[in-house]
């Protein structure tokens, strides 16, 4: 191979990758990097102790990320404008699925929540990440094409968006997924009060909000299971040996790391399997323990970093479209982090949520880095 | 782009910066602040302590022979964490482990249940331990079973069979002093909670005797073995271990041949009396080194077989141990059988005369009743004895010359209106002897007997004037006879004062008195040796297996010159008396030994369940050499009949074994202690301890 070779194909990579946001990659790298770590640490002792393969969970992990930094880099490469056009179709997609997960036999029920479609071959989807997504860019689209540059969306705009979002947030209740339609809420607030709406819609989708929670829990609309994780949370030792041992045991696992904590694959806490779930929702509970305060903090570190970072190219960015999907996105990775690790240190109450970028789980996995693309996209398009 | 979306946006950063300032700061508490104390909650819920008991040390005679040792038993024990995890729930496996020791299904499914898992009106013998511990099924399995238990773990999944440490009482003389003994059994709920003591709870602890007033001793330390644990409780990692170091050994004053030969005589007196008609419901016999409070046998009946702890207590054996119909087996009666002591206390009286000035070498009447106030006080069998030596009074155990004595010193005081400056002669023999308070002996639950002074009237009027004075409304139909409501009309007037009739009885050790038989052996001792008061002392020294001693119990005395040189001299003629020419003389005809002792035979006004009237207690108090005593021994049959022929009898037996009498000789080959009471510690060898047959 000649040497003019090397270098031409040295070029394309620069010219493919060299123009990404480097601290948005390196900080996503990072925590990529950590979860799989932690990953592989909540699991390979209970694996090896059943004699099964240690490497299980670590190997289908590396493959989510790669099939998702494919996915995240195929975001990157048409025009994030251009990505409207495809944006019904998204939509339709994340309906069709959640539709799907509700009906017995295709969906499949996991933790109380029909959530997921399973494939043969154990392979599950779930339909609920596609549609933060295409609610996120739906309802940025809708809010963003205006007739005139300088002109706020009406309440016309607001209300059409509203439609938008409201079919999958139904049917996500519907599963129920309380902790998804909170990010999804979340999100909603950020890109409408960011698009410059008129603040009462903010203001009155707040009230909503608490309004709306409360009745649901107090016309049982919302699962006795929920209710259970919630009282839970106001009282731990309500329920022992289920949610509020799960509380009580995650809040014990980080607290018992200390500063520098046991040293990675070497939690006692975590090789003894006391928290459950410890590879998904759980997962921050290894690094608290294994890694410590530095660990933790450390992660805690990089999402801020990768929220800053976003930040500043919605900022720099002209295209209001461009900003909203940036601000929608933020909302969405930073209120799923705050629910998850807000849950595992006893802050908020428990949700189902997976923390972005380090729990296991394919379909998490592929949202979180289609949204670092769709990111990417708009710091690349931005002149 | 408008203001107000960019004034929103900054809003929207501020909002989520704060929340990822929350998460740190929330982090910051959780891992720093209060990082010690999560460290500690997971410790907590990963470790666990499993514990290996010691062996416990072994308690030998003087001249160590093993009472009761540890021995290898093999234990056949449940693993909960295996078995309950079987398809079954290890119901199967529970039902061929059972068949396999022999016991009910049911029995070994309750035995393996924690405490909590069943309903408390259903777990009797549930396991008191933990989880992540082997649960033993039994401790005295055969080696076959063991056996078939390791060679087929295809059919017994989580039984594991070890060989664990065993008390046996091997009785190499025949001995069973289970009462002397005591027994060890697993710690309980309570003494867990005694902060004073760090039990373990899967310890064997001592519960009685000796097992439990040396416990700390013979225990030993533990060892504990750490382990981490993951939350399905199986063993990750062994953290931390420490051996077992075995327990002290205990070398006693007791001899077991000695104790066997005493446990022979009380059965065979209590056998005697039975045949004899009498109820005979148990008795105790002591034997005891007069120079140094040294117990060197000390026997109760009925007993039990101290084995029955180890094997594991039935209902129906624990019920036995403490029914009334079996004679209440449990009871220690050298320490904890009270009885009223009879003309075996004259020997105080005399001492109480003595200072009161009375002659010993004058001659008194001894009528065949005198009367006190308007009622007849009766010499026993209502026989004169005409004018005779006090000598011969103490001799023939004559009551009329007491019942004079203590009326006219009762008078002297008095009599119902107590002059200041009391002599109280009786009472302060009595007191100096010691009498009314616990001997001291190194044995647990001692009874302390009475002393029905002045001081104890006043305080039992006290307590139930109230009763006797509402006698009409209180009193329980069937005693509203006229002679008990003019009883209580009395005792509701001045039940306070102390009587003639109460003195005269206190003279002869009738009325109110009550000796435990430790106690009478204690007070002939101190008769015996002139005066000095001993404590018994059953340990002699507690020694480590390598031999070092750790402690040695010398000889404790309680009080010297309790008897004046005189007194004693009288004694000791008087009592001597008693064997050769006396009430004893019948059970000691041409007896190699000069034996001095008293019989009694106590009067009990108490009654039977079955409501008939309690026969009288036999009792035998003696001591020997005459001229240079050694040896105290007692012997009391409870409703045993007469002290001469039951009590007497048996106490010759004990002096026969004792000595070594053979066809009416000494043989000195057959004395149990030729050269005396051992003073050398012996070697302690349980496992090879030989028994030299005397």
């Amino acid at each position: 191979m000649s040497i003019y070779s090397q270098r031409k194909r040295r070029d394309r990579f620069r010219e493919n990758f060299g123009k990404f946001d480097r601290i948005l990659s390196f900080s996503v790298g990072a925590l990529l990097i950590i979860g799989t770590l932690l990953v592989y640490a909540a699991t390979r002792n209970w694996f090896a102790a059943q004699g099964l393969d240690p490497e299980y969970y670590l190997k289908r992990h590396v493959v989510n990320i790669l099939i998702g930094g494919l996915l995240a880099y195929l975001t990157t490469l048409i025009d994030y404008r251009l990505l409207r056009a495809y944006t019904p179709i998204v939509w339709g997609l994340a309906v069709l699925g959640l539709i799907i997960v509700l009906i017995p036999g295709l969906g499949s029920e996991i933790n109380g929540s029909k959530a997921w479609i399973s494939f043969p071959g154990g392979f599950q989807i779930q339909p609920a990440e596609l549609a933060k997504i295409a609610i996120i860019v739906g309802i940025s689209m809708i809010l963003a094409e205006k007739r005139d540059k300088d002109a706020n969306p009406t309440d016309q705009d607001v209300l059409k968006a509203l439609a938008i979002a409201a079919v999958p947030i139904v049917l996500i209740l519907v599963q129920p997924d309380l902790g998804t339609v909170v990010i999804i809420g979340a999100a909603i607030l950020a890109i409408i009060g960011t698009s410059g709406a008129p603040t009462r819609w903010v203001v009155g989708l707040l009230i909503l909000a608490v309004i709306g929670g409360f009745v649901a829990v107090q016309t049982g609309v919302v699962d006795k299971y929920q209710v259970a994780r919630l009282q839970s949370f106001v009282d731990p030792t309500a329920d022992p040996q289920a949610t509020g041992y799960q509380l009580r045991q995650s809040r014990i696992t980080i607290g018992s790391g200390g500063i520098i904590g046991k040293g990675l694959f070497n939690g006692p806490q975590t090789n003894g399997r006391f928290v459950p779930e410890q590879q998904t929702d759980f997962i921050f509970t290894v690094a608290g323990e294994e890694l410590g305060f530095l660990g933790s903090g450390f992660i805690l570190l990089c999402y801020t970093l990768f929220f800053l970072r976003a930040f500043a190219i919605a900022r720099r960015t002209n295209d209001l479209f461009g900003r909203l999907v940036c601000v929608g996105v933020i909302a969405w990775f930073a209120f799923q982090t705050f629910e998850n690790i807000g849950m595992t240190m006893g802050l908020v109450p428990m949700t189902g949520v997976p923390l972005p970028f380090i729990s296991y789980g394919g379909s998490s996995m592929f949202a979180n880095l289609i949204g670092l693309g769709l990111i990417q996209n708009v710091h690349l398009r931005t002149r | 782009m408008s203001v107000r979306s960019r004034l929103n946006l900054v809003i929207v950063q501020a909002l989520i910066i704060s929340l990822m300032l929350a998460l740190t700061g929330r982090l910051f508490y959780l891992q720093v602040a209060a990082g010690l104390k999560y460290q500690d909650a997971a410790l907590s819920i990963q470790s666990r302590d499993v514990v290996n008991p010691a062996i416990r040390g072994a308690i030998v005679d003087s001249s160590g022979i093993p009472l009761a040792m540890d021995r290898p038993g093999m234990v056949i024990s449940v693993d909960r964490s295996i078995v309950d995890k079987l398809p079954d729930e290890g119901s199967a496996v529970i039902a061929r482990v059972a068949k396999l020791v022999g016991k009910s299904p049911e029995s070994v499914y309750i035995s393996t249940r924690l405490c909590g898992e069943i309903k408390t009106t259903q777990n009797l013998g549930c396991w008191k331990g933990t989880r992540f511990q082997p649960i033993p099924v039994t401790r005295t399995a055969t080696k076959e079973q063991a056996l078939k238990v390791l060679e087929n773990s295809d059919l017994f999944p989580g039984i594991t069979a070890l060989s664990v440490p065993v008390r046996s009482y091997p009785s190499m003389a025949g001995e069973n002093a289970a009462h002397v003994l005591g027994y060890v059994g697993s710690v309980s709920e309570d003494d867990l909670l005694d902060s004073d003591k760090s039990y373990f709870r899967e310890e064997t602890i001592g519960k009685d005797g000796l097992e439990f007033q040396y416990d700390e001793y013979l225990r030993g330390r533990a060892g504990i073995k750490t382990v981490i644990v993951d939350r399905k409780e199986s063993v990750t990692k062994q953290a931390i271990s420490t051996q077992p170091v075995s327990g002290f050994n205990l070398v006693t004053n007791l001899d077991a041949r000695l104790q066997a030969a005493t446990e022979t005589a009380l059965q065979s007196s209590v056998l005697r009396a039975k045949s004899l008609g009498g109820r005979a419901d148990g008795g105790a016999a002591i034997v005891m080194d007069v120079n140094s409070g040294k117990i060197l046998a000390l026997a109760s009946y009925p007993t039990y077989d101290p084995n029955i702890w180890q094997v594991g207590l039935t209902q129906k054996q624990a019920n036995n141990l403490f029914s009334e119909s079996s004679g209440v087996p449990a009871l220690n009666r050298p320490l904890q059988g009270m009885y009223a002591p009879a003309s075996t206390f004259k020997s105080v009286s005399v001492v109480a005369a003595m200072n009161a000035g009375y002659n010993m070498n004058a001659t008194y009447k001894c009528p065949a009743k005198v009367l006190i106030g308007n009622r007849d006080f009766a010499n026993f069998e209502s026989k004169s004895q005409g004018t005779i030596s006090m000598k011969r009074a103490i001799a023939v155990s004559c009551d009329t010359i007491w019942y004079q004595i203590a009326y006219d010193e009762w008078v002297r005081d008095g009599g119902l209106f107590p002059k200041s400056g009391l002599n109280d002669y009786f009472f302060t023999a009595a007191r100096g002897f010691g009498i009314g308070k616990i001997t001291g002996i190194d044995l647990p639950s001692e009874a302390s007997g009475r002393l029905p002074d002045r001081a104890w009237k006043e305080r039992i009027y006290a307590e139930n004037k109230d009763f006797y004075c509402n006698f009409k409304t209180r009193a329980k139909k069937s005693d509203l006879t006229p002679f008990l409501i003019e009883v209580a009309r009395e005792n509701c007037l001045d039940g306070n004062i102390l009587r003639a009739g109460d003195a005269v009885n206190f003279s002869i050790g009738q009325g109110d008195t009550l000796l435990t038989p430790i106690q009478m052996t204690q007070l002939y001792a101190a008769i015996a040796n002139g005066g000095t008061i001993y404590k018994p002392q059953v340990a002699r020294a507690i020694v480590k297996p390598n031999g070092d001693i750790v402690k040695e119990f010398l000889p404790e005395v309680v009080a010297t010159n309790v008897l004046s040189k005189k007194s004693t001299k009288f004694l000791h003629e008087a009592l001597r008396a008693v064997v050769t020419e006396g009430t004893a003389a019948g059970a000691f005809p041409a007896f190699p030994v000069a034996v001095s002792g008293k019989t009694g035979t106590a009067e009990d006004k108490g009654r039977n369940k079955d409501g008939s009237a309690k026969a009288d207690t036999a009792w035998f108090a003696s001591f020997a050499p005459a001229d240079n005593p050694k040896y105290v021994v007692v012997m009391v049959v409870s409703q045993g009949g007469f002290g001469s022929s039951i009590s007497a009898v048996g106490a010759k037996d004990i002096w026969t074994a004792l000595f070594g009498v053979v066809g009416g000789k000494v043989d000195p080959t057959q004395e149990i202690f030729p050269n005396g009471v051992p003073s050398k510690l012996p070697k302690v060898d349980p496992k090879n301890a030989k028994l030299v047959k005397p």
